[in-house]
């Protein structure tokens, strides 16, 4: 596939939320509900990418560094007693790497019957300037990794640090993936184009609640960060009302697990937790119930109203 | 262009870190900590006394707080040189009417413009850090070794007459550190840093000198980041800090694991007039549980933990 900038992905097909065949959950669920716990490792002195610098400073970037590696030491403990006291398991996309450095963590998310999904194989090492041979290699060596080590098969990806090439949807989907993560462009389910033809789904996971784009890009206080989570859940169940509805949390334990802001995403769990209709699932869950029962009435609705006559 | 075979393979990909520096170990997992007098919660604060030139060469790289409009930056200038002569000031009587005591790192420049202001840090009997020669002397990956052991050799002595004590800990400024740092800070007889910020307690560190100890400091918890850099109210500031407050101590209550607070407060931001008494308000927050705090001087606080 060329590297040639396009104007559009050209990975999925405009679908007006206003039109669409009704998504139905399990148990009559209104909102499918999944956390999406990155648990990630930024490299320490990383092959510098000529298309994105690692970190801001010179090497060692003991700040940078050592704010991801706060997550690794402290984070991750503190978030599964929240996820445990919710009931909520996660699905975990997961640098791939930390399967070596630190399996005392992957133990931790196996033990509580979590699910592992690819974001490559550290957070340093981006897609960009991989061709397409050295991605599929990333790609492919990361999800043989999770089934080495934790014995799933990897069904979702999300792209190290948001990295993409234009070829990165089509390479997941020929290497036996089910969904990615890596489109935000709707809050329902959608079928995803390759060029493979292999059915692959998007489902949605939200950059407007992932806390690290909350905390480092759009620099938002904690406690404001709970009621955006109670606010989105409010507005994504009343509209379950007429058809499913995906909310998912990304999460970064080397954000959300600091003293001051544990508690603000403690109490939106609460909040949540304190409604019936919730399906508390994982992303492959949410995938393969899609993908079982929906993607074929999408495709026809979108291709029904893609064919509206023109006036 | 099509990158090198180097961007597909770990040489570092093992058990552990990716570095030989300190080892891998979860919080949770650790032996406890308990503080004197059985009290839960450490606290250190830390205050930063910084100076920074009018004209910065910015080697390395330029910290936030630094100039950034066209020479003579004098809006920044004189805004931090502020936190000098009006906010430190503010910020001790704030300390003191809450019975609570800080340490102060020290840009060393600052005790040969402003002896008088040494003068005053060294009456307080607070725990003196070395901070580096000012905010345009970061120690930054790259950095010439001897000019950096000239910086913390030039530091210590200029700080040296406004202490009875020897120095032990360092904060170095912007919290940056060379490939060296570690090495040169222990050969200048110090015992630990204030850098790091991947752990709340403390932990041994490496270094081809012989061992340190890195006690981190919290950045998402620092006023210039969260006032500064994050531009939030400062009633925010206060309620963060609150909320970690609570957070830490209901955690070391109920895992009877000792637990660390950690602030690291500028006068250049707090001490401003419109911000100081939501400084009063943390203070007084930390001061009603006296019962559970153990504030003390962060060597202190080291020696307590090991």
């Amino acid at each position: 596939m060329s590297s040639a900038p396009k104007a559009d992905p050209g990975l999925f097909d405009y679908w007006p939320y206003d039109s669409r065949p009704k998504i139905t959950w399990p148990g009559g669920a209104k909102v499918a509900l999944w956390i999406a716990p990155n648990i990630e490792f930024y490299e320490y002195a990383p092959p510098i990418n000529p298309h994105r610098k690692p970190w801001p400073r010179p090497l060692p970037d003991i700040q940078g560094y050592g704010t991801r590696d706060y997550g690794n030491r402290l984070g991750h403990q503190r978030m599964m007693r929240v996820m445990d006291k919710y009931g909520l398991r996660g699905s975990v996309s997961l640098s791939t790497a930390v399967l070596e450095h630190h399996p005392e963590v992957i133990a931790m998310a196996a033990e509580r019957d979590w699910e592992f999904f690819s974001h490559g194989i550290y957070n340093t090492r981006y897609t960009y300037g991989l061709d397409e041979a050295q991605e599929r290699e990333m790609i492919e060596e990361s999800m043989t990794l999770i089934k080495q080590h934790t014995g799933q098969h990897c069904d979702g990806y999300l792209a190290p640090a948001l990295s993409h090439s234009n070829a990165t949807i089509d390479l997941f989907a020929e290497a036996g993936g089910t969904y990615t993560c890596d489109l935000f462009h709707d809050d329902q389910p959608t079928p995803v184009h390759t060029r493979s033809g292999k059915k692959l789904v998007s489902v949605p996971y939200s950059l407007e609640l992932n806390d690290t784009i909350v905390y480092v890009t759009n620099k938002i206080e904690p406690r404001r960060y709970g009621q955006m989570i109670k606010d989105a859940f409010d507005r994504l169940y009343a509209e379950g009302d007429n058809s499913g509805t995906v909310m998912c949390v990304p999460l970064h334990a080397y954000q959300v697990s600091h003293p001051h802001r544990l508690r603000a995403f403690e109490e939106a769990m609460e909040y949540i937790s304190g409604h019936d209709g919730v399906w508390k699932a994982t992303g492959r869950e949410i995938a393969q119930h899609y993908l079982d029962h929906h993607y074929d009435d999408a495709l026809a609705s979108m291709a029904a109203v893609n064919a509206e006559a023109t006036p | 262009v099509t990158l090198d075979r180097q961007f597909l393979e770990y040489p570092m990909r093992r058990h552990g870190m990716d570095h030989d520096r300190y080892a891998w170990s979860m919080l949770a997992d650790r032996p406890a900590i308990t503080w004197p007098g059985g009290k839960p919660l450490a606290l250190w604060i830390n205050l930063n006394l910084e100076h920074f030139p009018l004209n910065p060469k910015g080697e390395g790289f330029k910290p936030h707080g630094s100039m950034v409009m066209p020479y003579p930056d004098l809006r920044h200038y004189t805004l931090r040189d502020y936190g000098n002569r009006v906010g430190v000031f503010r910020v001790f009587d704030a300390l003191k009417a809450a019975g609570l005591q800080a340490s102060v790192a020290v840009n060393a420049e600052l005790a040969h413009r402003y002896p008088a202001l040494l003068r005053r840090v060294q009456a307080t009997g607070f725990e003196l850090l070395g901070h580096g020669w000012n905010m345009d002397s970061v120690h930054y990956g790259g950095l010439d070794e001897a000019r950096e052991t000239q910086y913390i050799a030039d530091s210590l002595a200029a700080l040296a007459p406004y202490t009875d004590k020897p120095i032990r800990g360092w904060i170095s400024p912007a919290r940056s550190q060379s490939q060296n740092t570690p090495e040169l800070l222990k050969n200048a007889g110090l015992q630990w840093f204030g850098d790091w910020v991947n752990d709340e307690l403390p932990y041994p560190f490496s270094t081809a000198n012989g061992p340190m100890t890195s006690l981190p400091l919290s950045l998402e918890l620092e006023d210039r980041f969260i006032v500064g850099e994050n531009l939030h109210a400062e009633a925010e500031y206060a309620d963060q800090i609150i909320d970690a407050c609570d957070f830490l101590l209901e955690e070391a209550r109920r895992t009877g694991q000792g637990r660390l607070l950690s602030l690291n407060i500028h006068p250049w931001v707090m001490g401003q007039p419109h911000r100081i008494k939501h400084l009063q308000r943390v203070f007084a927050h930390l001061a009603t549980h006296a019962d559970a705090i153990w504030n003390a001087a962060p060597s202190d606080i080291i020696r307590a933990s090991t």
